[in-house]
């Protein structure tokens, strides 16, 4: 009876242990088998750089949504990053142990907030404010960004924060005892060695910020056009899934799932290079 | 930390700390950049959460709560009630499967085994794909090609595969830091591999697990990308596993994108923060317990 016992249960583990592979095979088969004849069938070329987008009359043209994708994703890493980074130094060299208790939990809260209500806040305190300034109508590609940009914060904070940490604590000191000041030791001597941690954290929440759906769709606008301006509406690959999924049917149900194609091939990439970047921090 | 301690010893007073600014300007102007982004980041905290309570809190009514969905009261009650089904559900399925995953990784594989390696690439890969990528797979796998249709099923079964990677992860952490000296010291009183495991290993490792688990939770409540086309949005509770059945975060979504009920919206959205600071305190109760340990 012991003897079946052993071998089962090691085989149970390792069947379970198989399920993430089998997932991640069966969404690559599920994506790409049903995405994949649809590009074919537009025409490479004419779906990812095609500047139309109108299902009604068969033109399906994705080229307004990668820009719209690259635009509000390099948004949000102009809003987030430095800010991010810089609070991250904060938490982990200049915060006093009081604040700090607080602090945490409040960023560790800010990422567990569910996009949706991120969606709301975005809708209704950024975009108004935003329609002042510029005189649009406050959904766009800047709106976006700045929400995106709030959105990443806490995942590049714990990050940076937890690189800032690992590096051994004779760079400070050795960099204090030449006589550099505090800030001095910390921005040419700290930061520098923990480069490629904080790397890894600007590629994750670019990840997160390229996969964001539901507060972007509040926020952006999602007319399918090239944007000829920071003010102007935009629509994103992940919004274009959501907000045309529901009726989509036949070919036009197939676009949008070469869309997200298109997406998964994107996160893809960017994990790649998390993953590279990662390996080369731990050697 | 130590910055501090040695301040303690050789006290610099406020004015030679100013004065020692004015001959090294960069530094000022690090320190002041540095400040700013914490007040902007506090700021922004403060702003979201106070802004969503102050609006939300007056909209919270006794009604909302009430049993029944209908048009003149969207009561999220329903919602909630599909939320915790749908979390129990998910992690009914998850939790196996990811705590014995990582139980193969960490207890069975051996060192250089290139199934390791492959299911690392593999989970890492999984927690970086988008919900509504995962939205789209589990909208063409479970609803169309095993036929459950819009149902608390596919939703439960995309969610699973979604939070499976946290799982994983967390539990293989907190197994990694049980010391080698319990399962030797199992092993030294004739226990086998398997009963090491279940005995002596999982109860020593079970606050990493929970915390892996309350972590899925967290996401599992506030998904709505990947749930709106596998659960779907129907606002009643569902008879069965077979039916349709949003969650909290959909139910919100859905009255935002209806445009009447705005009011009832900013209500969801401070139960789902509740929800939120209630699951990250408990998160980091439990993660308070683990660092005592050992």
């Amino acid at each position: 009876m012991k003897n079946i016992k052993e071998p089962l249960m090691k085989f149970v583990f390792l069947l379970s242990a198989c399920v993430s592979i089998v997932a991640v095979i069966m969404i690559c088969i599920f994506l790409f088998v049903n995405g994949i004849p649809a590009i074919s069938k537009i025409g490479v070329p004419e779906f990812l750089l095609g500047e139309k987008w109108k299902p009604m009359q068969n033109i399906y043209g994705i080229f307004p949504m990668i820009l719209g994708s690259i635009y509000v994703t390099a948004g949000a890493v102009i809003a987030g990053v430095p800010t991010g980074i810089l609070c991250a130094v904060f938490m982990s060299e200049f915060c006093p142990a009081k604040l700090y208790r607080i602090l945490k939990p409040a960023i560790n809260l800010m990422a567990g907030i569910p996009s949706i209500v991120y969606g709301l806040f975005g809708l209704t305190v950024i975009v108004p404010i935003v329609r002042n300034l510029s005189g649009s109508n406050g959904k766009g590609i800047f709106t976006a960004s700045v929400l995106l940009g709030i959105m990443i914060l806490p995942t590049i904070i714990s990050v940076s924060e937890s690189a800032i940490r690992a590096v051994p604590r004779g760079y400070y000191e050795g960099a204090l005892a030449l006589g550099a000041a505090h800030e001095r030791s910390v921005f040419f001597a700290m930061l520098p060695a923990a480069r490629s941690g904080i790397t890894a954290g600007v590629v994750l929440g670019i990840g997160r910020a390229i996969g964001e759906t539901m507060a972007v769709i509040m926020v952006a606008g999602n007319q399918p056009v090239i944007p000829n301006g920071i003010f102007r509406g935009v629509r994103t690959l992940t919004s274009n899934i959501v907000i045309e999924m529901g009726y989509a049917a036949d070919m036009h149900r197939d676009a949008l799932i070469a869309t997200g194609v298109v997406l998964f091939v994107f996160i893809l990439i960017i994990n790649f290079m998390f993953s590279l970047i990662r390996k080369r921090s731990e050697n | 930390m130590k910055y501090q301690k040695s301040q303690s010893i050789n006290k610099i007073t406020f004015t030679q700390k100013m004065k020692s600014y004015k001959s090294d300007p960069l530094s000022f102007i690090l320190l002041i950049l540095v400040c700013i982004s914490a007040c902007v980041t506090i700021f922004i905290i403060a702003v979201i959460i106070g802004y969503i309570i102050v609006k939300g809190l007056p909209e919270i009514s006794p009604e909302l709560f009430e049993w029944e969905y209908n048009s003149d009261n969207v009561s999220m009650m329903p919602a909630i009630i599909n939320t915790v089904n749908m979390t129990l559900l998910s992690l009914a399925m998850a939790v196996p499967a990811g705590v014995f995953s990582a139980i193969y990784l960490v207890e069975y594989a051996k060192k250089g085994n290139k199934l390791v390696s492959i299911i690392r690439i593999t989970t890492e890969t999984l927690a970086g794909i988008p919900s509504i990528v995962y939205g789209l797979f589990g909208y063409l796998m479970f609803v169309i090609a095993c036929k459950l249709g819009n149902s608390m099923l596919s939703g439960a079964l995309t969610m699973s595969i979604m939070v499976l990677p946290t799982i994983i992860r967390t539990t293989e952490e907190s197994l990694m830091s049980v010391p080698d000296s319990f399962r030797e010291g199992s092993f030294g009183l004739g226990a086998g591999r398997l009963r090491t495991v279940f005995r002596i290993v999982i109860p020593a490792a079970v606050p990493g697990i929970l915390s892996g688990i309350i972590l899925s939770t967290g996401r599992i409540v506030g998904e709505t990308a990947a749930l709106i086309y596998t659960s779907g949005t129907i606002a009643g509770i569902p008879e069965n596993l077979m039916d349709s059945g949003r969650t909290l975060s959909v139910h919100m979504y859905a009255l935002l994108s209806e445009g009447l009920y705005t009011e009832q919206a900013y209500a969801t959205a401070v139960v789902l923060l509740v929800m939120v600071a209630g699951i990250n305190t408990l998160s980091n109760i439990i993660a308070k317990k683990i660092s005592v340990r050992y």
